[in-house]
């Protein structure tokens, strides 16, 4: 696996108790239009991506992820940049 | 994940679908126009059109013809039917004039204004005293000019809207913690780079649950990783500490806090807001802060009854101690009737009881007013977690007997409507 593969499985297993519904995850899937999160359940998730790396993830950088693959793409940024 | 952003203690913040171009702009309303009319079409009152026809004190009023306890208003410490404090609000209207129609840095402060901000310094015991409109925009002021881009706010995930918000008009990089936990902020304060300035951002008070913050481990771990520390004592002035200043003051943590934010329209009993500093910087501020500059002052009679309010409360020791006692007396009454309380004692002066849904809590809500109590109704997703609350807020100036009717009140409502049994 490559490391962007590892992240992205690691990203996927915080998601799942999120997604009730079981929806397939790939990089294009959408938080809000695909998860139908709401923003409480957006908060507890990016806590607990923040800590599974040992990052933060600013809700100004928040606001420009919608989809799995982009916060894979900001996870692994940001664990390159500490 | 864009719904992030907002602001999830806030009910206008529920995300919205697009409007398609020609489209309504207020169709994107449409569902809660929908939701609304369905939960009033059920026959049940509008729990946020109420409209109280004449307040006869800090603690009753007529609502719908009918002589209601109030137990909704955070008119903690009963000011405002004070005498005094009345008297001095007439003679600044009569000597000042209705209005100053004027900014605070052009022609809008009066010698009122100047003698609000003493008695601030004087209550608080610092330096400097900034009044501002409105509390609400004190936040917005402070949050939006202290921190640039390169700088870091640190806040509460329940922050109150108006912490938001002033985050949302400044360019800070914006970093939330789990609600009152200690150990949550002390990892992100670890995490954060070592260039820009901090600015951590606490709460006396939260008010949706009325739980306080444990202020002392906060600041500790804050200054442990050299942040600045701003504490919102809406809720807490006027009841805690010593002074009255706040859970700050109570925590011991008066000087390690950098800025104190509050309001007048807790248990001051007006209209305005307030950062108060010992920062000997903190003046510029009434150059830079926008929200201060680019609107017009406190009327003189609202910084008249202000600062003639806050006088008297540093010496409302015994209004402390009435009004503690009437939170623990409510909190433990609900509580053996078998409600279900967001707190485990009382914290603070607020008491939120918890119901299973909306519709319950309509109901209740609706068969307390019929009985003649006035309550806050909270619903996601302005409460934290999804909750629905009833929101009840004592007053300084609740007789021993109002709170036993209070309960009373409660009682015959929960099993009218099946929520005790």
């Amino acid at each position: 696996m490559t490391d962007r593969e590892e992240t992205f499985a690691k990203v996927a297993q915080l998601i799942a108790p999120f997604n009730k519904k079981g929806i397939a995850l790939t990089d294009a899937t959408s938080f809000a239009g695909d998860l139908e999160w709401d923003s409480l359940i957006v908060m507890d998730f990016v806590a607990s991506v923040e800590d599974e790396f040992d990052i933060l993830i600013t809700m100004n950088m928040q606001a420009e992820i919608e989809t799995l693959g982009q916060l894979v793409d900001a996870v692994e940024d940001l664990r390159n940049e500490g | 994940m864009t719904e992030a952003l907002l602001n999830p203690m806030d009910p206008a913040d529920d995300p919205l679908p697009d409007t398609i171009p020609g489209q309504d702009l207020f169709s994107k309303f449409d569902a809660l126009i929908a939701e609304r009319e369905a939960l009033l079409d059920s026959g049940v009152r509008d729990p946020f059109g109420l409209v109280m026809e004449k307040v006869l004190s800090p603690t009753l009023a007529i609502v719908k013809g009918k002589e209601t306890i109030l137990l909704g208003t955070y008119n903690y410490m009963g000011m405002t039917f004070d005498p005094d404090v009345i008297d001095a609000g007439k003679r600044a209207l009569d000597e000042f004039g209705s209005g100053t129609t004027g900014s605070r840095v052009l022609n809008g402060t009066y010698q009122g204004h100047r003698e609000c901000e003493d008695a601030l310094k004087d209550f608080y015991g610092t330096e400097h005293a900034m009044v501002f409109s409105t509390g609400y925009q004190a936040n917005l002021g402070l949050m939006s000019t202290i921190a640039g881009k390169e700088d870091y706010i640190i806040l509460d995930a329940d922050s109150h809207a108006s912490i938001y918000d002033g985050c949302a008009l400044g360019n800070a990089q914006i970093v939330r913690f789990r609600h009152n936990s200690v150990e949550d902020l002390d990892r992100r304060l670890g995490r954060l780079p070592a260039e820009g300035g901090r600015l951590v951002v606490l709460e006396g008070v939260y008010s949706m649950l009325g739980d306080i913050a444990p202020l002392a481990e906060m600041v500790k771990v804050a200054k442990k990783h050299k942040a600045m520390v701003v504490v919102d004592e809406a809720h807490g002035m006027g009841f805690f500490g010593a002074n009255g200043r706040g859970v700050f003051e109570e925590a011991g943590v008066e000087d390690q806090v950098d800025f104190v934010v509050g309001t007048f329209s807790k248990s001051v009993g007006t209209v305005g807001g307030f950062i108060v500093s010992n920062h000997p910087k903190f003046e510029v501020l009434r150059l830079v802060c926008r929200p201060y500059v680019f609107t017009a002052s406190l009327p003189p009679s609202v910084v008249a009854t202000a600062a003639t309010s806050i006088r008297k409360l540093k010496y409302a020791g015994n209004k402390r101690a009435h009004l503690w006692e009437n939170s623990k007396r409510l909190h433990l009454g609900l509580r053996e009737l078998g409600f279900e309380l967001a707190t485990p004692t009382a914290q603070s002066a607020i008491i939120a009881v918890l119901l299973p849904d909306q519709d319950t809590t309509v109901r209740m809500w609706q068969a307390l007013l019929e009985l003649g109590v006035y309550v806050n109704m909270a619903r996601p997703p302005a409460t934290p977690a999804g909750m629905y609350l009833l929101r009840c807020s004592l007053c300084a100036d609740h007789s021993s007997e109002q709170v036993g009717e209070i309960i009373a009140k409660f009682e015959a409502a929960g099993r009218a409507m099946g929520v005790i049994s």
